[in-house]
């Protein structure tokens, strides 16, 4: 079904210039938009607060959404992501409430940081190993992550809810930084990385080589299997980083729930902010513009009264359309 | 049929899966039989075969659509949507019911269809929406809430009833899985499906109606998850908007364990029923485990062992199919 894409820029006629800046500027032209109609329909829209509380819902989905992007740029895709968030939010609650982590508070909220990030790392890199050793298709490569990361999760806390109250743990949900809350600046740092890489170093580059044609990528020298291996590694770095952040934000773990379709949210934000599913084009300040869509559309609908459920239905309508402009836009 | 034919190497790999799947069944039941008293007593079997028989409907609406090349996230909400609709429809009897919930499930179905072939988006995508949109529908109709289904109609005997000594659900899929079967392996359509999946490209030139075998085969699992939905709300004397959550992937893992392979071109009916039943069985067997006193492992561990198995069957057909050089994940 699908066709391959164009790796080199396609030769501009004034039609496919066209076609690129809407597969390029879709997702900002639905966000300028849903901002113009919000200013007009959505009484006291233009606050500070709903600036905040937008982004601050938007975080954690950009957060792995960035991961999420790199893996779909070389082709792959991510469905583990959303059990990976379970286990780093199992984790960290039970580092810093266990015996070393209250005899010794600084390093036992610093261990919890580090440490279940680096083990959902581990699961990423994990996967990239998998789906290269094996030559898996990586939705099947993934899939095992995705039923046993949450069963993994669930075991290592019993399937109870862990509450606490840890004001230098939850400062990653909860804090902010000259009035920005901590988890957006991690947002836009992480989307100001991830942009950079693809954008400007060897190393985003051969992801791309690697999306865009993998055969013609080997033969030129790229390791494309170590490329694969590292952005899955990535994908799990950034989910680690989002599950601590929404138990931070919850004050409790609950491994049923911590990332709970997460995967699809993350990459609905990707398809819609641009990046080509079948990989070799990426936009990583696209996705968030894509995250953004999707949760301004939300939360315009609830605003003005629409059900969440109906907001469901035209997520689902804006997820295909979106997609299908950009299809349009991309055939010759 | 040269596209068939010229596989036949596949088709014996094939062939080779589905006798390791049906080899690991046989084996997981003798050691269920052995270890415990009444693991093939009435009740047991009985439950096992009620309760997997949803599993087994989405799982061959799947099957047929992975052996396209494609692949259905929506079937747990469609599911979903309807045993809300069948469960409303209920209390005008049994045929309303069940033909709500079918209709539920073909709405979805030439959705997805649609979406796939007419708006050409890929079906990961496509069928992303239709979930959405299942649930969405669902939720609405349902007004958020678990809606009861009616007692004074028959309609829970489609989910609670036995015939001849078995569950009507296991009926129900034993047959849906008998015509998938003759399906696939006697009809042009079966022939088509396999074709387009193998390559989509040279099955268009060669005159197939790709096409509507596509827009077919996303019919055909909306239809089953339709009727898994049916079941649902019929077992549970309920329906349920919540419900169906995973369902998709579950699905996806029985087909794969089942040995079809997700690239699309081949693949076997009865082989993903043996899936299904393996993992069904993973769960049942822990439930058992845990009876005998002597571990304690908590339900949550059924997620693991089944994500290890899932990983087990991947590598142990990799072994046979995937180095390959030229097939790249």
């Amino acid at each position: 079904m699908s066709e391959a894409p164009p790796l080199a820029l396609p030769l501009a006629s004034p039609r496919t210039k066209l076609s690129l800046q809407m597969r390029r500027h879709g997702a900002y032209w639905a966000l300028i938009l849903l901002v113009v109609f919000n200013l007009a329909a959505t009484p006291h829209f233009a606050s500070w607060q709903t600036l905040n509380v937008n982004l601050t819902q938007v975080a954690t989905i950009v957060i792995v959404a960035v991961g999420m992007t790199l893996v779909i740029a070389t082709g792959g895709i991510d469905l583990s992501v959303g059990s990976l968030m379970a286990i780093s939010g199992a984790l960290a609650p039970i580092l810093f409430l266990s015996p070393f982590g209250s005899s010794h508070p600084v390093a036992g909220v610093a261990v919890a940081f580090v440490a279940p990030v680096l083990v959902t790392g581990l699961f990423g890199l994990f996967n990239g190993w998998f789906i290269t050793r094996f030559r898996v298709q990586p939705i099947v490569g993934t899939l095992v992550l995705f039923i046993a990361g949450r069963g993994i999760a669930q075991v290592m806390t019993n399937g109870n809810l862990q509450a606490f109250k840890n004001p230098a743990f939850q400062f990653i949900g909860l804090g902010r930084v000259l009035g920005v809350p901590v988890q957006v600046i991690l947002m836009l740092f992480l989307v100001a990385a991830a942009g950079w890489t693809l954008r400007k170093t060897l190393f985003g580059r051969e992801i791309l080589a690697v999306g865009g044609n993998e055969a013609a990528a080997r033969l030129a020298g790229i390791p494309s299997d170590g490329i694969k291996r590292r952005v899955y590694m990535i994908s799990g770095l950034c989910a680690g980083i989002a599950g601590l952040i929404v138990v931070a934000i919850n004050s409790s773990s609950d491994a049923n729930l911590v990332g709970l379709g997460m995967e699809l949210d993350a990459i609905a934000a990707v398809a819609v902010g641009g990046t080509l599913l079948s990989g070799g084009q990426a936009t990583v300040v696209g996705t968030l513009a894509g995250a953004l869509t999707i949760q301004l559309l939300r939360y315009t609908l609830l605003a003005n009264g629409v059900p969440d459920a109906a907001a469901l239905v035209m997520k689902a309508a804006v997820i295909a359309g979106a997609v299908w402009l950009q299809r349009r836009g991309s055939a010759p | 049929m040269s596209v068939v034919e010229a596989k036949t190497d596949d088709r014996i790999l094939v062939l080779a899966g589905r006798h390791r799947v049906l080899a690991a069944l046989v084996l997981l039941i003798a050691f269920g039989a052995l270890r415990y008293d009444n693991f093939l007593g009435a009740f047991n079997v009985s439950s096992v075969l009620r309760y997997n028989a949803m599993f087994a409907l989405t799982g061959l609406g799947m099957c047929f659509v992975i052996m396209t090349g494609g692949i259905d996230l929506s079937v747990g909400t469609t599911a979903a949507l309807a045993s809300v609709v069948s469960a409303i429809l209920s209390s005008y009897g049994v045929w309303p019911g069940l033909l709500g919930g079918l209709g539920a499930g073909l709405a979805i179905g030439l959705l997805n269809g649609f979406m796939v072939t007419r708006m050409r988006l890929l079906p990961f995508i496509a069928t992303l929406s239709g979930m959405l949109a299942a649930s969405g529908a669902a939720l609405l109709i349902a007004h958020n809430r678990t809606v009861a289904a009616s007692y004074e109609t028959d309609f829970t005997v489609l989910g609670l009833g036995d015939l001849l000594g078995l569950p009507i659900p296991a009926w129900l899929a034993a047959a849906a899985y008998m015509i998938g079967s003759v399906v696939l392996n006697y009809t042009s359509y079966g022939r088509y499906v396999l074709a387009v999946g193998g390559n989509a490209e040279a099955a268009r030139l060669m005159g197939l109606p790709a096409e509507r075998v596509v827009f077919a085969v996303y019919v055909q699992s909306g239809l089953l998850a339709g009727l898994a939905g049916v079941l649902l709300a019929a077992q549970t004397n309920a329906g349920l908007p919540n419900e169906g959550v995973g369902w998709e992937l579950s699905s996806i893992a029985a087909v794969v364990v089942g040995g079809t392979l997700l690239t699309g071109g081949e693949g076997s009916v009865g082989a993903t029923l043996a899936g299904v039943l393996l993992l069904g069985l993973v769960f049942n067997i822990l439930n058992f485990e845990n009876g005998m006193g002597w571990i304690s492992l908590s339900a949550y561990w059924q997620s693991v062992i089944r994500g290890a198995f899932l990983f087990l069957v991947i590598i142990a057909g990799a072994g046979g199919s995937g180095r390959r050089p030229g097939r790249l994940g």
